[in-house]
């Protein structure tokens, strides 16, 4: 049987499912009510200097009437009494012993403060101290939150003064808001830091009320940056985590703990196979409360036991091999789409997409018998040219079907009718055809495909020719020097 | 002349009528709407469109209520189908859009095409917006227009969108024909249909009510404009051709419909049968139970399988509480001084197809109503000699242009094509409105809609020019 129960930077954990440094973990009532729930830890609200907070705080984005696809807040750290918050991280370990509790701190930048605080949160008794480096708005402009994160010396010189105070693992938490998150996690690893954790929010104005003209979160009619987070920005955080967790300068990737729009037990198991050890959580739970952890450790260990896997750590960063530079990718790999005409229900999403968003090689000439033409046997073919076939155009479609006449079924009236009278099958002549020698295999059309598996990329490379990336091009000096070289272009038109 | 108060308020369906009819189709709840909206794949070329006689932008119209843009809604289906509005209401979706809607094939629920199209439409009634098109500059060419129904005002309004004068002629006191008098008051009341007139006399187009054109009438017309449009529709249901069919307490569906809507009918006698089975029978049948009827009877010679009527009527029709006698002729009209019970005899299929009576098989139905829903005759007596040629009776016309083989004289609707819905008649007098001011432009070029309208980089249904 797998088991979720694993072990980060040396702090033994029911599960890798953390609730971030966030409103979810403001105090300790709502902490032990997510233990309750099946959460592995907390990472408390942060503590530290003292702030007035504002109203309103969030503001979130829907997508074609989803709620909160991405969503913000300018909310500041904890505006709780510092030892209100250390006497409840005391009495949640006392009553949660095996439960994870991470104090995220931040003070002033000097020495004292930071020593002062690291020892008070150790005292109360936390596992672990989470540095926030991360904070975009309000701390940050008073030196604090990403305004340390942003600057590798100051990230270290203070990941260095907690260091030298500290018992328990430190976690250096960090900002996206910054050209290559892997600077300030070398300063972090220059500091001996235990762990890392990333993202926190990215700098972000949600939308502008369009009666008002003002910004969302509206605070008596202005608004200021928040930062960013839900769904929406997990492609920008797997990217982070996995760079953080491929970089060797400065010393070997240590721990890290990923966040940024986690909300299913997929995406902490995408987070995993990237290098974290747990993961961190907030939006969701703001969204649908503390009982979504169930379904993430359900659903993980039931990949695990089809995949095989008895522990995190078994599939933890198995993915960053995959993860390459580009130059390193196989030119001579080819792929090309197959519409399953079977499943087509005829909504030429595809053939739209690729006329004009893409390469123009799905047309609607699709009769009974069609014979469709294989790869490298058109020679019809002129590389770079637009349409090379003169197929009409999606507007010329568009245009004859417009004039097309159409009456009401009358069974009645129309002698000649085979009884149709809806709901009526897909006519084959609005079932797409891919052009092979045209396609680029870009994915686009079985992206935008709303039938799963309609429209599936094969494999259509040639086995004789091996791999070849463009590194190992530049290395033989087969690059093209022009736009008419044979090696310009498309691997599919040559 | 235009009337100068509005259509809608001149409505005369009594209250009490109105509230045996309610909403066949409830109107969408805004969120509900919205979310519908989202639901929609949004398909290239879709298939909703080609199915819709008029060729609304469906995916169009319907991703504009999802962005809340609702002006822009009505217009897109105003720009296809001037009736978008009774159309919404009245057309039986599950044969054209919602029929042809992909996600049948997606094992789900086809998008509410009919709903969404009301709610955008009920969005500018409510709104008080004119329609979003302005007349074309005056060409100084005048139309006249024969019937008040779908065809006409459709044709109507392509004309004075093009600056064309457009008189429309109707022996009805009311604009709308079979659009106002003749559907279900639970598919489109008939106020509704008013409403939406009033719109068009916006527009410019000039209404004669109370005017039967005969074939005096019509070659004044003909010498006073410049083309003359027939939308006429059919004429009188056939009769049964028995003894005392003019005795009180026999009717037909076209009479009854528009006596219930229009406040001249309001109550229904215990037991009614109605002859046919077509969807104009199932409109006559339903209404005489909402009227207060309590044995409602359908009598049709065939079986249900022949039955012309869709399949969503008949059900609609059994849920209403309708009965059915299947294979069964009317033989003869019992009753002294009003009609008290029907003859009526079972029907067998002989080998050469034909319908014979079964000996012995004849049996009495005690009825205070019988409504005749047999099918309508054409109506082009009044076209004398071979002014337009015809075929059984129907107006022969070109398809994309709607004229007849007479080049001044053009037409569309149910004179044409036998008796369809209203989005067909509406298509009919939309490809005629472009066809005659396209015969009325010399070389150069069919006047197209004002600017307005033409805002739009795609091409519309509208704007199509010959």
């Amino acid at each position: 049987m797998p088991t979720l129960e694993t072990t980060f930077a040396g702090i033994k954990c029911l599960n890798p499912f953390w609730l971030a440094s966030a409103p979810p973990t403001n105090c300790g009532e709502q902490i032990m009510r997510a233990f309750d729930a099946g959460w592995g830890g907390a990472v408390w609200k942060t503590i530290g200097a003292p702030i007035t907070n504002v109203s309103s705080r969030y503001s979130s984005i829907d997508y074609n009437g989803v709620k909160m696809m991405g969503f913000n807040n300018i909310e500041l750290i904890s505006d709780r009494p510092t030892q209100t918050n250390l006497d409840e991280i005391a009495e949640v370990k006392r009553r949660y012993p095996k439960h994870v509790v991470i104090a995220s701190l931040m003070v002033e930048s000097n020495r004292e403060s930071w020593h002062d605080m690291v020892a008070r949160a150790e005292d109360a008794g936390a596992d672990g101290l989470e540095l926030n480096f991360g904070c975009p708005h309000g701390m940050s402009e008073r030196g604090m939150g990403s305004a340390v994160g942003q600057v590798p010396e100051y990230c270290q010189q203070i990941t260095e003064w907690v260091k030298e105070k500290a018992r328990t693992p430190v976690i250096v938490k960090l900002t996206p808001n910054i050209s290559d998150i892997r600077i300030p996690a070398r300063a972090a690893k220059r500091a001996k830091a235990d762990a890392v954790s990333a993202i926190n929010t990215i700098n972000s104005i949600t939308g502008i009320n369009l009666d008002t003209l003002q910004p969302n979160p509206m605070v008596d009619g202005k608004s200021s940056h928040g930062g960013y987070c839900g769904p929406a920005v997990k492609p920008i955080a797997l990217n982070m985590v996995q760079q953080v967790n491929s970089d060797y300068i400065d010393g070997d990737p240590i721990p890290m703990s990923g966040i940024g729009g986690i909300g299913t037990w997929q995406d902490a198991a995408e987070f995993i196979l990237l290098g974290s050890g747990t993961v961190q959580v907030c939006t969701a739970a703001m969204h649908y409360g503390y009982r979504i952890v169930e379904d993430m450790g359900d659903g993980l260990l039931s990949w695990m036991r089809k995949k095989g896997y008895e522990t995190i750590d078994d599939f933890r960063g198995l993915s960053l091999p995959n993860v390459r530079e580009w130059k390193n990718l196989n030119l001579n790999y080819r792929v090309v789409a197959e519409i399953h005409a079977d499943k087509c229900i005829g909504c030429q999403l595809c053939y739209t997409a690729c006329w004009d968003g893409a390469h123009q090689c799905i047309h609607m000439d699709r009769t009974e018998g069609t014979a469709i033409t294989f790869a490298g046997t058109d020679p019809r073919y002129a590389m770079h040219q637009a349409n090379p076939h003169n197929m009409p155009t999606p507007d010329q479609r568009f245009a004859q079907s417009i004039k097309a006449i159409s009456t009401t079924p009358i069974p009645k009236l129309d002698l000649d009718n085979l009884g149709e009278l809806g709901p009526y099958a897909t006519p084959i002549n609005r079932i797409p055809r891919v052009d092979e020698d045209e396609c680029v295999g870009c994915n686009l059309c079985s992206l935008v495909c709303p039938v799963p598996d309609c429209i599936t990329m094969e494999r259509r490379d040639d086995p004789t020719i091996p791999a070849q990336t463009w590194a190992e091009r530049v290395a033989a000096g087969v690059v093209p020097t022009g736009v008419s070289d044979a090696n310009h272009g498309n691997p599919n038109h040559q | 002349m235009s009337e100068p108060t509005s259509f809608y308020a001149q409505s005369p369906t009594p209250g009490e009528v109105s509230a045996r009819f309610p909403d066949l189709h409830p109107a969408f709840e805004k969120t509900a709407a919205v979310a519908e909206a989202h639901r929609c794949l949004y398909c290239f070329d879709a298939p909703c469109m080609s199915a819709c006689p008029t060729h609304i932008d469906v995916p169009k119209f319907i991703k504009k209520i999802a962005t809340g843009n609702l002006e822009g809604s009505a217009k897109t289906i105003l720009d296809a189908n001037i009736l978008g509005a009774s159309c919404s209401r009245a057309c039986p979706v599950d044969v054209l859009c919602e029929g042809a809607c992909v996600m049948h094939r997606y094992n789900k629920q086809p998008i509410e095409i009919g709903r969404l199209q009301r709610f955008a439409m009920d969005a500018l009634h409510e709104s008080g917006a004119p329609l979003p098109f302005n007349p074309g500059p005056d060409t100084g060419k005048r139309v006249a227009l024969i019937g008040g129904g779908p065809a006409s005002l459709a044709c109507a309004a392509e004309l004075r969108r093009r600056g064309i004068a457009a008189d429309i002629y109707d022996a009805r006191p009311l604009p709308g024909g079979l659009n106002t008098y003749g559907i279900a008051e639970y598919k489109l009341p008939l106020a509704e249909s008013l409403r939406e007139i009033d719109l068009l006399s916006q527009l410019g187009v000039e209404f004669h009510f109370n005017t039967t054109v005969d074939a005096v009438k019509l070659a004044e017309l003909e010498s006073s404009y410049d083309a003359v449009f027939l939308g006429m529709g059919l004429g009188a249901i056939h009769k049964l051709g028995l003894t005392g069919e003019d005795m009180p307490g026999v009717t037909n569906a076209l009479d009854y419909i528009a006596g219930y809507k229009s406040g001249a009918i309001t109550t229904a006698p215990a037991k009614v049968a109605v002859i046919g089975a077509g969807n104009t029978a199932i409109d006559a049948a339903n209404a005489a139970v909402r009227l207060g009827a309590t044995e409602v009877t359908m009598v049709y010679r065939r079986g249900p399988e022949q039955m012309s009527a869709f399949s969503f009527e008949y059900d609609h029709a059994k849920q209403e509480g309708v009965q059915f006698l299947w294979h069964t002729v009317t033989t003869s009209l019992k009753g002294s001084g009003k009609l008290e019970a029907l003859e009526l005899a079972k029907l067998e299929t002989t080998a050469d197809g034909s319908l014979v009576p079964v000996k012995g098989s004849e049996f009495t139905l005690p009825v205070d109503l019988i409504v005749l829903a047999i099918g309508q005759a054409t109506h082009t007596e009044f076209l004398s000699g071979d002014k337009v040629k015809l075929e059984r009776g129907r107006i022969l016309i070109d398809r994309a242009t709607g004229q007849t083989s007479n080049p001044r004289y053009f037409a569309g609707g149910d004179c044409t094509n036998g008796g369809r819905e209203v989005v067909d008649a509406v298509a009919d007098g939309k490809r005629a409105g472009i066809g005659i001011a396209a015969s009325l432009t010399t070389s150069a070029g069919a006047p197209g809609p004002d600017s307005r309208t033409r805002a739009s980089t795609t091409v519309s249904a509208s704007g199509e020019q010959k």
